[in-house]
This record gives structure tokens, C-alpha cells and sequence, in this order.
């Protein structure tokens, strides 16, 4: 069973959609109660970072999903913005991050090189998986759709668990233990996506 | 290496998916429900959805469909129509959008789209731009083509940018449906006002025509309607898509990248 946390941020039914054509029972979970007994969570997410990050405290889940992570060890997926929340700090606003994954949000306009870059990244662009094994079996060759203007930077290179170019290289996806996170959007990632949200419901 | 995307932009218009020349003639040409699906099945790069009837009846826009929409729609997907406020695009981007386009009511009041990106993010705002041509230079309309907006392409396209658009969409109401090729001159000079996502719609008639704009502006959007719903001379109704092998060939050689 996978449980999306829907925190009015993202794109809830495009993942309910996907696992219900796999035949993988997912839920959407608005309350901390129904979030208690989840065995593998999405966090999604699109938008202002602190906006995020301010709807998900305000949905009182955040005690249960800090819980379930760092204590129960759940599996969990962040995707987009839901990715950026597992830094400790992000560029694009002024709240601290969940703090799961070492690293920093950095704008991809941060460099002078960048300038000419045209920000949002939006569309699809080439990802290249450390290893194509878990999250990534089967997606040594993937392309995924992205729509984003800031990106994930670890302070542990072994976190960075795949990259994709643009102006430079960056983290399309991180992973540490049971942390994962994703740039781009699965949901809506035709079959490289179907494959990777199966991918995690295997974990 | 991010690809130049090829997307097909569908009109609706009182519930049936419809197809104009010169923002004119309003061809049915079936259910926008139906053609979602065959785009899924094609895995289809994005999908833009403009409702035709909203902003010149100055209805809201239809959630409930939109929803629908939202809800059969497996790639990205951009909806415009009758989108006035910051809370309507919040609550459209809730039921499963990615990007909401704004077109008239952005041009009139620039300030809705600073409050549009506080509300969801820049990257879901998107500013389409209608264009003819008179001499020179390139008129911006509102209103579905019925309205002169009194203000510049160049002054819409920086108010854009400065105050927090995701993505321009210019569509040429002069190419509109007549298959002939994009206005190319139009595209690159767009091109060079702004670093902001760059998407460029009307007349579209051909792969070629797709390759050309590639090859004249690099990575862009290129959307076409007619294209990727007739078929032919007699313009039979047949929604098609190219597959991703031609789609690669396409943005290979119109970017002469090594085989």
C-alpha cells in the first residue's frame, strides 16, 4: 500500500491514477491519524518551497512523517518540490527544510554561466541513475518530464543518486537509506514514470 | 540533454474539441476526452487545452471539466480560458494542472501574474501572447482575437518575465489553422526577448514545419492544433502524433546533433 500525503500541494491524482492502472493499492492521506500506519510514503509537490513547507506543518502531519521516516523507517519519495523539502534549507525561500538528506536548494540562475539559461527547466531531458538498480531498475536509459527552477544540492556526493544536465550537471535524484527524492515528475513521465513508481512500491 | 517539446494544443469549445482558422470557423472535430487518451497512448511530449468560449462570455472557467480533463491526462498539461484570478488558477492547478495559461486578463491587469506566482509557483504560469501581423510589427490581441490590446509585444513579453511568468506561448492568429508553416520571423524575434520557456503556436502543417522552428530557434516548444488533428488535404478529422523515434530524428537533425 502506498500512501500520498496530501498536503493541498501537487499533484495527488496523477499518482493515484498510475497505481491504479498497475493494480498497486495507494491512498491519499490529508490527517495525521490516517498517516500513523502508511508503509511507504510520496510526498509530493509543486511551487514556492516555503509555501510548501508552511501547508505541510499546517496539516499537522509533519510530527508523523518525521516519525515514520527517521524513527520506523519507512520509504519514502519526494518528488519535485517534495524532493527540495528533504534539504535543510533552500534559496528560493526562508524556512528551514525537513533535513533528511545533507544539502541545499540552489537556484540554477546562482551562476554567471547560467544567465543565459532559460529557467523554469521545463520538459524532458535525459536521467542517468548512479545505479540502475531499486528506484531506477530498468531506467538505465530514461528520460523524465521536469518543470523547475531550483535543484537539489548534496553535501555527500553518494546521496546524489542520479543527474541530469543542464547549463551543468545536477541532481535529478537523491537517495540516502530510505530517503529518496526525485526532480522530476513520474506522474507524468508516461511508461519511464509508471516504471519508477512501480520501482519504489517494490522497495 | 533537454529536448525541444512537441506539443499538441487543443481547443474546446461548448464541450466538443474544435478547430479554427485565423481564430475563425470553428470546426467540430470530436471529444476532447477521446483525444486525451489517444495523446496518452502516444506518450505524448505535453498537451495544452484552451477553452475558447471563457474569456469572451467572461465565464469562469469550467472546474468540473477541467477536472475530467485533468484527471484522463497522463502527460503535462497546460489549460487557459477564462483564467482571471490567482485563486481559480490555485484551484485548477489543485485538480491536476501543471500549468495554467493566462492570456487576456494578464495583458490588462500585469500584476495577476505576481499574484498568480505567489500562489502556485512561476513555473505553472503561462503567458500566451496573440499576434497579427500589420506592417512591421505584430499587434497584440485579447479576447480571442477580437480586442487590440493597445500595448507592444515587446512590453507584454517583459512584463511577463519581470513579474513572474514560467513560459511565453506566442500564437500567430494570422497562421492560425492555415497549415502553411510557423511565422518564423515572429519566432526568433521572441526568441531574443526573453530567456523564459518559449513555446511558439500557429500554423504548423507539417513535420517540416516543426523541424524549421527547431532549427531557427533551438530549444523551444513547438505546438501545433491543425497538425495533430487533421489529416490530409480534405482535412479529414484524425488525431496523430509523430512516435518518440521520429520525434528524435526531428530534434536530431534540427539541431544537428551526431546521429
Amino acid at each position: 500500500m502506498i500512501t500520498i500525503v496530501d498536503y493541498g500541494v501537487g499533484n495527488i491524482q496523477a499518482f493515484l491514477n498510475v497505481y491504479h492502472r498497475l493494480n498497486i493499492v495507494a491512498r491519499a492521506v490529508s490527517r495525521p491519524d490516517e498517516l500513523r500506519d502508511a508503509e511507504k510514503v510520496i510526498l509530493p509537490g509543486v511551487g514556492d518551497f516555503d509555501h510548501a513547507m508552511r501547508e505541510l506543518e499546517r496539516s499537522g502531519m509533519r510530527p508523523v512523517l518525521d516519525g515514520l521516516v527517521l524513527e520506523r523507517r519507512v520509504s519514502v519519495l519526494g518528488v519535485c518540490v517534495g524532493m527540495q523539502l528533504l534539504a535543510r534549507s533552500s534559496q528560493e525561500g526562508s524556512l528551514p527544510g525537513l533535513g533528511w538528506i545533507p544539502g541545499e536548494v540552489r537556484s540554477f540562475r546562482s551562476t554567471d554561466a547560467a544567465k543565459s539559461l532559460a529557467v523554469p527547466h521545463m520538459g524532458w531531458n535525459d536521467v542517468r541513475p548512479a545505479r540502475t538498480t531499486g528506484l531506477f531498475d530498468q531506467l538505465a536509459d530514461s528520460r523524465f518530464y521536469f518543470l523547475h527552477s531550483y535543484y537539489f544540492h548534496c553535501d555527500r556526493r553518494e546521496d546524489t543518486s542520479a543527474t541530469s544536465s543542464y547549463g551543468a550537471e545536477f541532481a535529478s535524484a537523491v537517495s540516502a537509506e530510505n530517503i529518496h527524492g526525485v526532480q522530476f515528475h513520474p506522474e507524468k513521465s508516461h511508461h519511464w514514470g509508471v516504471r519508477l513508481l512501480q520501482n519504489f512500491a517494490a522497495l | 540533454m533537454l529536448r525541444p517539446r512537441i506539443i499538441p494544443c487543443l481547443l474546446v469549445s461548448n464541450g466538443g474539441l474544435v478547430k479554427t482558422v485565423g481564430f475563425r470557423e470553428p470546426k467540430y472535430v470530436g471529444d476532447p476526452i477521446n483525444a486525451v487518451k489517444i495523446f496518452n497512448e502516444k506518450e505524448t511530449d505535453e498537451l495544452i487545452v484552451l477553452d475558447i468560449d471563457s474569456t469572451s462570455s467572461g465565464a469562469e472557467p469550467d472546474f468540473k471539466r477541467i477536472g475530467h480533463l485533468a484527471a484522463e491526462c497522463r502527460m503535462p498539461l497546460c489549460y487557459g480560458g477564462g483564467v482571471k484570478t490567482a485563486e481559480q488558477a490555485k484551484r485548477i492547478v489543485a485538480l491536476g494542472v501543471e500549468k495554467v495559461a493566462v492570456s487576456s486578463a494578464a495583458i490588462e491587469t500585469p500584476q495577476l501574474l505576481a499574484r498568480m506566482a505567489g500562489e502556485v509557483g512561476s513555473q505553472s504560469v503561462v503567458v500566451i501572447i496573440d499576434l497579427r501581423k500589420r506592417g512591421p510589427v505584430w499587434e497584440v490581441w485579447t479576447h480571442n482575437g477580437t480586442r487590440r490590446a493597445g500595448k507592444t509585444m515587446e512590453q507584454v513579453v517583459a512584463e511577463s518575465a519581470s513579474l513572474g511568468a514560467g513560459e511565453i506561448v506566442v500564437n500567430s492568429i494570422d497562421q492560425d489553422g492555415r497549415m502553411k508553416g510557423y511565422d518564423l520571423a515572429l519566432a526568433t524575434h521572441t526568441r531574443r526577448l526573453t530567456t523564459l520557456p518559449l513555446t511558439i503556436l500557429g500554423g504548423a502543417g507539417s513535420l517540416e514545419d516543426i523541424e524549421r522552428l527547431i532549427e531557427a530557434c533551438g530549444v523551444v516548444g513547438a505546438a501545433a492544433g491543425s497538425l495533430f488533428v487533421f489529416k490530409g488535404a480534405y482535412r479529414a478529422v484524425l488525431i496523430n502524433y509523430p512516435s518518440q523515434e521520429r520525434r528524435d530524428e526531428i530534434i536530431r537533425r534540427s539541431l544537428r546533433l551526431p546521429g
